[in-house]
């Protein structure tokens, strides 16, 4: 690392006479207490992590679970049991698997309105994640927030925001009361290719740089913003570029492969957890389904999807090592693939089952009582 | 000709300053650009230069002189040639112009003994205050009382405020509680309600709300409706604050009054304080609260000193108006400097035979309409006063839902008393006649009394 000169010292010399070239003015850099110019840092690649067998299984069972679950929402969407926007995650399940992997009890996540696999992931109850999408009042929300917002602190999810972005600067209000807490927990905040291209996310990048917060940015980049592709929404379309100017270290992966996945993360987790400040994660992913139900998929071809579901599914990634490492037998496949349909059937029934909320609870939860 | 060295005025609102220092002595030779002088202002200290080369002459007021009126000459510098004995003996004093000075300084002490009186148990003292020393004691108060209160803001920490609101905070509080953030309201407004849905209390300073657009956003969509959104999980334990409405001589984009804006949404508490006790009372009543506030502050009354009770932990409750004025003819209604407005107002009605009840509604939502009800059933007529835009104001608000629940009481038409609708002139004559003032109310009030001339 070249550290350049304070360009500031050199316009304070009276000029020469002598025709010059004029020097470059270079803006002074982060300064460290010595007086120096830091160095832009970066974690250092350790060797790619290797997952067990019974984490290996757990990541089938867990991204399985995500995808019944959104099938099933999305059949229920259907049959007009769920109501307004629905926005399903199906294809890109190795993203928030692979990061939960590596986070611990106190650390925080939040996403977008494209929220249910990142609850599932959370260990929360498929019931009430169901009940809330049918508006019911067993939801999560008490069937007041719907599918874009569901929150639960017991579980360290703080939503489920429903506008494009504003959960980035919350996400970084997490990692600050982390940091003012003392406490070595971490705030991954999701969001997607469109986001990227808001304005806050920079007014955070900047702030969380600049008071070292430990925050994971994770970009799932899903391809499209809505119906736009990358390219034509963004001039630079290398997200994990995003955050040079701020000097946060960025990585790109390939958001299809849970374990490639989860060792970016683990790489994240302790470079933030160590108090280096944030870290951008591009997570290089698709979504088979719409942006929402109401989706006219004009903006892409059939065959392409049909493609990535073909060659890059995450779901099949992990079922090709479990079957070639001679984990886990198609049978024990079967059997877990049936297990979760039971439990997804019966989140769908009691999401059907339970009463809508009480006409009084309009006026709950306005204010908090005091 | 010696040239005359005046106080100047340095932030568009200060009407006289302290004279610290002087960085200079009687003989002296001074070039342009070198310091005289520093200068306090409630605002900030700095520091006086000089725009000419010379000697200096004669210094009229000597350091540690405080409250000296802008436009007063404190010096005069000699010219090449000539000598002490060319300077007048005493210096002439030049006012500044009473087109340029605010409203505010008119009318003055005695409205703070009004507010002050009767609410407090036998025996409390007080101590003068200003609104800006007020809210400061506030927050200090809260912050050494929780841990999790902590202060961030544009120009908060090592500034000291831009307008001076939290001097000192940052020598008691350091780095960690009193936090300097970049120019990016949309962002660290987000940040703020983060922090709070992880259980912090965030004190977030606006320079002024005029700059809060920015982060509206954040403030109804984030702030506001994720408690509702989470069927009660998810608190906002969150202070917006700062100063709203027209300052002086700012113009358009400085000027505007927010309170109907954020008076408007469900999930919100918005205060908006006149006197320093209930400036003080309020905000520490909004730091405890566990819901999101929106505290509107008033530039204009920042200096202005009132009684503040020697009372530990001292609050005012969120929801409550006061009278603070009895009377029986009509029923004013207003809160932050329209309050100012309505005691001169009601000064002048007396001195006409017109009893005028003063009603400061201190919290805008949720709005305490029982005690408007209460005055409006002994006086049964009301004017709203509101300096901000008619349309959709909270005098609207007052006056739809007097229509609705006290109808029966009213013997006249309500009236609202606002600013122009307009956006704020710059030039000192269009401003004048933008802003609402006394007159104009002592005016409506006859109306609804029908005493006015043409009636």
């Amino acid at each position: 690392m070249v550290i350049e000169q304070n360009g500031l010292t050199d316009m304070a010399k009276k000029p020469t006479t002598k025709k010059n070239t004029p020097k470059k003015i270079t803006t002074p850099r982060k300064i460290t207490k010595g007086g120096k110019v830091a160095a832009r840092r970066k974690p250092v690649k350790p060797k790619a992590l290797k997952a067990t067998s019974d984490e290996l299984k757990g990541f089938y069972r867990e991204m399985l679970m995500m995808r019944r679950f959104e099938e099933k929402a999305g059949q229920m969407y259907g049959m007009g049991l769920i109501g307004g926007f629905c926005h399903l995650y199906i294809g890109q399940e190795a993203v928030v698997t692979g990061i939960q992997s590596t986070l611990k009890t106190g650390d925080t996540i939040l996403t977008s309105y494209r929220d249910h696999a990142h609850m599932l992931a959370c260990k929360i109850d498929p019931k009430v994640i169901m009940a809330e999408l049918t508006g019911r009042e067993t939801g999560i929300s008490k069937g007041k927030g719907g599918s874009m917002h569901m929150f639960s602190v017991e579980h360290g999810f703080y939503g489920g925001h429903g506008i494009v972005a504003a959960q980035v600067p919350i996400g970084a209000g997490l990692g600050f009361a982390h940091k003012y807490r003392g406490t070595d927990n971490v705030s991954v905040v999701y969001f997607g290719d469109g986001a990227a291209n808001q304005g806050q996310i920079y007014e955070t990048f900047n702030m969380a740089e600049l008071w070292n917060l430990p925050v994971i940015f994770v970009i799932e980049n899903n391809q499209y913003a809505m119906g736009t592709a990358v390219r034509r929404a963004s001039s630079e379309i290398e997200l994990h570029k995003r955050g040079e100017s701020f000097r946060i270290p960025g990585e790109a992966v390939d958001g299809m492969d849970v374990l490639a996945v989860r060792e970016a993360a683990a790489r994240a987790v302790d470079w933030c957890r160590a108090g280096n400040g944030p870290m951008l994660l591009e997570m290089n992913t698709y979504r088979y389904r719409g942006h929402s139900m109401s989706d006219p998929a004009k903006y892409r071809s059939k065959e392409e999807v049909q493609k990535m579901r073909a060659e890059h599914d995450p779901i099949d990634q992990v079922k090709q090592r479990l079957l070639e490492g001679n984990i886990m037998s198609e049978e024990e496949m079967k059997a877990i693939d049936k297990e979760i349909k039971t439990i997804v059937a019966a989140a769908a029934q009691f999401a059907q089952d339970s009463a809508e909320p009480a006409p009084h609870e309009l006026y709950t939860d306005i204010l908090v009582a005091e | 000709m010696t040239i005359e060295i005046l106080l100047p005025a340095m932030s568009p609102t200060m009407t006289e300053g302290n004279l610290a220092k002087w960085h200079v002595k009687e003989g002296d030779k001074v070039a342009a650009g070198d310091v005289l002088a520093e200068i306090e202002t409630d605002k900030a200290t700095m520091e006086l230069e000089t725009d000419e080369d010379g000697v200096v002459g004669k210094i009229f007021v000597p350091e540690a002189t405080e409250s000296i009126a802008v436009g007063t000459v404190i010096a005069v510098l000699l010219e090449e040639g000539e000598t002490a004995s060319d300077v007048s003996a005493a210096p002439t004093i030049v006012s500044a112009s009473p087109e340029n000075k605010p409203e505010i300084v008119d009318v003055a002490a005695p409205i703070a003994q009004i507010v002050t009186e009767d609410d407090f148990p036998e025996g409390t003292t007080f101590t003068s205050t200003t609104v800006r020393e007020a809210l400061r004691d506030a927050m200090a108060e809260e912050m050494r009382l929780d841990d999790d209160v902590f202060i961030m803001g544009e120009e908060v920490a090592e500034y000291e405020g831009a307008y001076k609101v939290t001097q000192g905070l940052h020598a008691e509080f350091g780095d960690r509680r009193v936090i300097d953030t970049p120019i990016t309201e949309h962002g660290f407004a987000g940040l703020g309600v983060g922090a709070s849905m992880a259980g912090l209390r965030p004190v977030v300073e606006f320079m002024t709300f005029n700059f809060a657009m920015q982060a509206i956003d954040h403030i109804i969509n984030s702030a506001a409706k994720t408690n509702y959104m989470s069927g009660g999980q998810i608190r906002c334990p969150i202070v917006f604050r700062g100063p709203n409405g027209a300052a002086s001589r700012v113009g358009a984009q400085h000027s505007q009054n927010y309170a109907s804006w954020y008076a408007h949404v469900p999930g919100l508490i918005v205060i908006s304080p006149y006197s320093a006790a209930d400036a003080k009372g309020l905000l520490k009543s909004a730091i405890k609260s566990q819901n999101p506030v929106v505290f509107l502050e008033n530039e204009m009354i920042y200096g202005q000193s009132f009684d503040v009770p020697d009372i530990a932990d001292y609050t005012v409750p969120i929801g409550k108006a006061k009278v603070v004025r009895q009377g029986s003819d009509v029923t004013l209604v207003s809160y932050s400097i329209g309050v100012k407005f309505s005691l001169a107002a009601a000064e002048k009605l007396a001195a006409e035979g017109i009893s005028a009840e003063v009603i400061d509604l201190r919290t805008l939502r949720p709005l305490d309409m029982d005690t408007v009800i209460a005055s409006v059933k002994k006086t049964n007529r009301v004017v709203c006063v509101e300096e901000g835009w008619v349309s959709c104001s909270i005098s609207s608000e007052i006056s739809a839902r007097l229509m609705e629940d006290a109808f029966d009481y009213l013997d006249a038409p309500v009236l609202r008393v606002t600013n122009a609708d307009v956006p704020m002139p710059y030039a000192a004559n269009l401003e004048k006649l933008a802003v609402v003032t006394d007159d104009q109310i002592v005016e409506a009030a006859k109306k609804v009394c029908y005493k006015a001339g043409d009636n």
